[in-house]
């Protein structure tokens, strides 16, 4: 009981940050100084054609760049949730809605597998790092995560392609090797994704598996030097099972609760990454849509990047009191 | 500082010391114990030293000089032994011949081994100006013409990328501490309102933290860097950008600001404070910002990075600065592709600065940390 109780709050709460979310979403892409169709203006007297003012304003009715921002914004929220209409994209003359469709799911599956694979790695590391504090591997760990923090998601990715390329000669710009590169889905062509994957989710976990080692090593530590601990262990548990059993669980409950934290830079990491290896996810997608002024595009984008850091945030909170009861019924 | 602490005369030097030493005495002598802390910021000295101090003085060419014989030169390594090997007590480099790849026919740079031109101090050639003011064609080093010096190699154009580097660390660099200095306004502010205050007001504003949070940074800050418009001058364009990276940086701080006031709120001397009539505003002057003060500087320190790397990536992807202004993310955005880097592996030079200072920065924050917590001792 306590457990929906909570969970219908922080879903609720969600909601609220959603709205907030569209909103600021919307304002950003507001901000640039004319619209789509002064920089289509321009486009057109540069390639020498004259700009027909009754097309321009038949277009600007069309695309409601007549009315005010909140009418716009209140109209493109009244879509969205009535028809699942994101507007149009003024570039590419699609609906928004099929072009983030098209994107967003392989968004999602790397950063789903970024974050697993930062989870996956960093605590057992972070474990054997505060057990073994001061040991050889201990430094090795420390050493490599402050260079993993340091080093710029855009700098990792060129770097592990250039290895690849000159060591493998495999060329990993892209997800799909030429001959999937267009195909239909099939079995052969996820598979051949899959093989693409690996050095993705590496550039783009690096920088958090590196921030989640430190974390999980500095709890363990505070918490190896608990009474609790002697006590267990004067009372002849395996070292082994006395750490899982107690130190660790205590220790995981952070780590569970900074995926709110993780998840942007995942999702930041994941957007960089892929506009340098030119993956066909939504980060070159929203660059172009950025330069080019396309804000029913840009904005959506900008929405569902930032969504994705929600949900997970409010995954990590059931999550957490699923584990922890302290949180249930605080 | 004056001993206050009455101690008799057998006591040990040491532990006097210790007691009658300030809050700031006693986390410089933590810090000191922090090696990778100390190393950390000798770095930072030394780079910020050559970059954003002396970059002018210490460039051998200028910013735009264009030496169009020289596209994409390799670095030059400066020499002490020549292909004799003869020992030169002045140091020197090797010129470039270019020849023809029988293959690919591109032009490529050959080591000249008969053309040997010693770096000399004082020497003349491009005008530059100095910190903006002195105009002059004196550099503190360099070779002489027809000679060229091209320790990090050159670009696409033929320019000397060392003297590019150097002064687009003075952008790079400069641009973090503005960012944060904009953020320690918000972030005291927004911080200190919410945990003086607590209740509604703090509710609000810790929504608004949490929403920022959650927020991945990098779409935003592309979001928000494309609006600036192109027109805009360079300067304006530089204030915009660290607008919008200091825009994001201020949460962290304000959590540190909140949560160290509302510990400190409960404490007895503020209780005392308050009795003898004490202002709110001066309460938190003259009571509160003192025992929290470090722990603003450990914030402070540990988010410059982030603006940093924040600025590189902007400008890499062609959103943040723009030529002519360099900065380390705008030489680096030459290097798009790995091609690029396969072929002319120097031009990610800068790279390695950004990596250094970030590097730096966090070792520098890490051993603060340590040394600002009172309660770490021993541990």
């Amino acid at each position: 009981m306590a457990m929906l109780k909570y969970g219908v709050r922080r879903l609720l709460y969600m909601l609220l940050l959603m709205v907030m979310l569209s909103v600021v979403a919307f304002v950003i892409i507001q901000l640039p100084p004319g619209d789509f169709l002064t920089s289509y203006i321009v486009e057109l007297q540069q390639s020498g054609q004259p700009a027909d003012e009754e097309e321009i304003e038949a277009l600007r009715v069309r695309y409601g760049l007549d009315k005010p921002m909140y009418l716009r914004y209140l109209k493109w929220m009244w879509d969205m949730i009535r028809y699942g209409d994101l507007g149009m994209s003024f570039e590419r003359e699609q609906p928004v809605a099929e072009i983030v469709a098209a994107r967003l799911p392989l968004t999602i599956l790397i950063s789903l597998l970024t974050t697993l694979f930062a989870y996956g790695v960093s605590i057992p590391i972070g474990i054997f790092s505060a057990v073994r504090q001061y040991s050889v591997t201990d430094y090795v760990v420390t050493v490599l995560g402050f260079i993993g923090l340091a080093i710029p998601n855009f700098l990792l990715a060129l770097i592990i392609m250039y290895i690849l390329y000159a060591g493998f000669q495999t060329d990993i710009g892209g997800l799909f090797s030429p001959e999937y590169e267009l195909a239909d889905w099939s079995w052969a062509r996820f598979v051949d994704m899959l093989k693409h994957l690996p050095p993705v989710v590496i550039v783009v976990g690096t920088g958090s598996t590196a921030w989640l080692v430190r974390v999980m090593r500095g709890v363990l530590l505070d918490e190896l030097s608990k009474p609790y601990v002697i006590a267990a262990r004067a009372k002849g548990i395996s070292e082994l099972r006395l750490l899982i059993k107690y130190p660790v669980r205590v220790a995981i409950n952070p780590i569970i609760s900074t995926i709110g934290w993780t998840l942007p830079g995942i999702v930041s990491g994941a957007t960089i990454t892929s506009i340098v290896l030119g993956l066909p996810t939504t980060g070159p997608m929203y660059l172009q849509s950025l330069r080019s002024q396309d804000m029913y595009l840009a904005g959506s984008f900008t929405m569902f990047l930032t969504l994705l850091t929600l949900i997970g945030t409010f995954i990590s909170d059931i999550l957490l009191a699923w584990m922890d009861p302290r949180i249930r019924f605080e | 500082m004056s001993m206050t602490v009455q101690v008799p005369p057998t006591a040990d030097e040491n532990v006097e010391t210790f007691y009658a030493a300030s809050q700031w005495q006693l986390m410089w002598s933590a810090f000191k114990k922090h090696r990778m802390a100390m190393v950390g910021s000798f770095v930072l000295l030394f780079i910020y030293l050559v970059t954003v101090a002396f970059s002018d003085l210490l460039s051998p060419y200028s910013i735009e000089g264009v030496h169009a014989d020289y596209p994409y030169a390799p670095p030059q390594l400066i020499r002490f032994i020549d292909a004799e090997g003869r020992f030169h007590l002045r140091p020197f480099v090797y010129g470039w011949s270019v020849e023809e790849d029988p293959v690919t026919w591109e032009d490529i740079f050959v080591k000249d081994t008969e053309a040997v031109y010693p770096i000399k101090l004082g020497v003349r050639g491009e005008q530059v100006k100095i910190w903006g003011t002195f105009k002059t064609d004196w550099h503190l080093f360099g070779v002489e013409e027809p000679g060229v010096m091209f320790l990090f190699g050159t670009d696409q154009l033929g320019r000397d990328l060392f003297t590019r580097t150097l002064h687009a660390g003075r952008i790079s660099l400069s641009i973090g501490f503005i960012g944060v200095a904009i953020s320690f306004v918000l972030g005291n502010l927004l911080g200190g309102i919410s945990g003086f205050y607590g209740g509604p007001v703090d509710n609000i504003i810790q929504r608004v933290i949490e929403f920022f949070i959650s927020i991945p940074t990098i779409p935003l800050w592309m979001a928000l860097a494309a609006a600036l418009p192109p027109e805009w001058p360079t300067i304006r364009v530089y204030l915009g950008i660290t607008i919008i990276l200091s825009f994001l940086g201020w949460t962290g701080l304000a959590r540190v600001v909140r949560g160290k006031l509302l510990e400190l709120r409960e404490e007895d001397f503020v209780m005392a404070a308050k009795l003898v009539g004490e202002t709110d505003l001066g309460i938190i002057r003259r009571h509160l910002l003192p025992s929290f003060l470090s722990y603003l500087i450990v914030s402070l320190t540990l988010s410059v990075p982030g603006m940093i790397l924040g600025e590189t990536a902007l400008s890499f992807l062609g959103l943040g600065l723009r030529p002519p202004v360099v900065s380390w993310g705008v030489l680096l955005s030459t290097a798009q592709s790995f091609q690029t880097v396969a072929l002319y592996p120097w031009l990610f030079i800068p790279a390695g600065f950004v990596i250094a200072v970030v590097l730096s920065f966090n070792f520098m924050g890490d051993g603060l940390r340590d040394a600002a917590d009172p309660y770490a001792h021993g541990r």
